[in-house]
């Protein structure tokens, strides 16, 4: 199994704060990776090195077997990595329709206007918001939104899928839903990466996890070894018992 | 869909052509033609605004800049080397279209307030290089001899030809208004306007989208400057790069509503009648700009989407019509 995305010793500083110290780990074609860490930890800015929002300071993202360090966004999306954004960006003038279709005509495929709206009407579906598909984006609420984000990423047809929190505030059973949708990209083939702190959610989609504190990579490993290891027992999960907890919820 | 098949650009051409033929239906008077002729300058400017301010959210507060260099280009051609006409239009064009493209490059990387206050430094830099410039006549300008008309038919001959001509170049910019509307080019500039980082997050190349919306709404105002000189008979710096003219074809714009094919014609329409009744009454003429400007406010403040975005989000089923 070839590493689809291989992050090398990548640093990044703002001024004096060290938000990513050597960060490097392999991501295998195919896997769901989890990234954990504390508020702070420097997981979003690890996305934001990925895809070239941010130039890293040092080290190397190489995608697909292509150095794309210090790449534009754009060209990065071009290649077929896509994301979504842990406060939801949708352009809000325009419609979810208009949105998703937006996803699909820039990314990697770059299809034509008409082809667009085919892939976003099947996306719309399969993620559930195809009757809301006319409304301005302006008017979804925050699983809306959070479903318009994750349906333009997947529009765009990625090869690697960076997922920003993608749980974050929403209920019980719309967890319970997007994980299903999790589940179908992923058997999709699409390779995901994933931050998250709904923790058994994570634990139990993920075959890999990376634990992230003070931007050092403290732990990595399959689930039960990270929930497992004193280390991160300490920075993040606190309470030696959570991990049982853990494992325990929903398979 | 196919683009004929939605009734907006309809609506939109059934208008344009209105305004056009006006002139010929109240007797053919050269009254009647000044006042089409001013009202689709407007309507041709506005609309060209519009694919930087509308789709792309961008604020040029100097647009005039290109109106008034295309205008200078074109007359030095016609009145110096004597070129036909369209000749001097698409130099017009590629003049305007040019500086647009080299600015773009440099200040189209700054955002908000910063470019709008950019484009108004640029707007007065050209004026103060032009009022230098001898070969452009420097701060007197140049006047058009008169016999260059014989070549069109006499004087009155040829105002009709520059009529004709801002009435067509207008029915292809609210065309290509239309086409931009509804492209894949149209809808990556729309994605700039609401969100530029996450536009470019999804793949939108916006540093080439943007300047290549500069340029298209650089070119037209070049024309038509080129077409509005050459009916003038006579340019200088201080009729060409008027800045409160920027200001007005804004007005117009937000009147009408950014983002719309419909909103700036409908603008410059309501606007120009609105100067025109102000120009000639007593009470407004000398404080026609403090009423732009106070429209300009309430605008902003109560409607910000313009008269026509109004109505598309009332009205939602008006949205197949009122492009």
């Amino acid at each position: 199994m070839s590493a689809i995305l291989q992050v090398q010793d990548v640093s990044k500083s703002f001024g004096g704060l060290r938000a990513l110290t050597s960060v490097s780990f392999d991501l295998p074609e195919g896997q769901i990776l989890g990234l954990i860490g504390p508020n702070g930890a420097g997981k979003t800015t690890l996305f934001n090195c990925i895809n070239g929002v941010f130039l890293a300071d040092s080290g190397k993202v190489i995608f697909r077997g292509q150095d794309i360090s210090g790449w534009k966004p754009y060209r990065v999306a071009h290649l077929g990595l896509a994301r979504t954004h842990q406060i939801v960006q949708p352009l809000n003038e325009l419609t979810v329709l208009e949105n998703v279709m937006a996803g699909a005509c820039f990314g990697h495929e770059q299809t034509s206007l008409g082809r667009s709206q085919e892939i976003a009407q099947e996306v719309l579906d399969f993620v559930g918001l195809a009757e809301r598909s006319e409304v301005l984006a302006a008017s979804l609420n925050v699983a809306q939104k959070k479903r318009l984000e994750l349906a333009r990423a997947l529009a765009a047809r990625p090869y690697l899928l960076l997922l920003d929190e993608v749980l974050a505030g929403l209920n019980q059973v719309e967890i319970t839903e997007m994980l299903e949708v999790l589940r179908e990209i992923h058997e999709q083939g699409v390779t995901i990466l994933i931050i998250e702190h709904v923790m058994h959610a994570l634990m139990n989609i993920s075959q890999q996890v990376i634990v992230l504190n003070y931007g050092e990579q403290i732990a990595a490993g399959t689930p039960e070894e990270v929930a497992n290891d004193p280390v991160v027992i300490e920075a993040y999960l606190g309470d030696p018992k959570i991990a049982e907890r853990l494992m325990g919820t929903d398979a | 869909m196919k683009p004929w098949r939605r009734p907006g650009i309809w609506l939109i051409l059934a208008l344009t052509i209105a305004v056009s033929v006006w002139p010929l239906l109240a007797g053919n008077k050269p009254y009647a033609r000044e006042v089409a002729f001013t009202m689709l300058k407007a309507m041709a400017l506005a609309s060209s605004l519009n694919l930087l301010l509308g789709y792309t959210g961008y604020v040029s507060f100097g647009h005039i800049v290109f109106f008034g260099l295309g205008g200078y280009v074109g007359f030095y051609l016609i009145s110096v080397h004597r070129l036909p006409l369209y000749v001097a239009v698409l130099a017009g064009a590629l003049s305007a279209a040019l500086l647009a493209f080299l600015l773009g490059k440099a200040i189209l990387r700054l955002r908000g307030a910063y470019f709008a206050l950019a484009t108004i430094g640029v707007n007065e830099a050209v004026r103060s290089f032009i009022k230098n410039f001898e070969p452009f006549g420097g701060p007197t300008g140049m006047t058009l001899n008169f016999r260059i008309y014989d070549s069109y038919g006499g004087a009155n001959q040829a105002l009709w030809i520059t009529y004709a001509s801002i009435a067509v170049l207008t029915v292809i910019i609210l065309l290509v208004s239309f086409w931009v509307k509804t492209s894949r080019f149209g809808l990556g500039l729309m994605a700039i306007r609401e969100n530029e980082d996450a536009a470019e997050v999804m793949g939108v190349v916006a540093p080439s989208a943007k300047t290549w919306a500069y340029v298209l709404s650089a070119a037209f105002p070049g024309m038509i400057g080129v077409l509005f000189f050459f009916k003038n008979g006579n340019i200088e710096p201080g009729d060409a790069f008027v800045l409160h003219q920027s200001i007005e074809s804004i007005v117009m714009v937000m009147l009408g509503g950014q983002g719309t094919v419909l909103g700036p014609l409908f603008g410059a329409a309501a606007y120009q009648r609105l100067r025109g009744f102000l120009l000639v009454s007593p009470l407004f003429k000398n404080i026609q700009l403090t009423v732009a400007g106070v429209l300009l406010l309430v605008i902003v403040l109560f409607v910000p989407a313009g008269v026509i975005g109004w109505l598309r989000h009332r009205f939602p089923r008006l949205r197949r019509v009122l492009e």
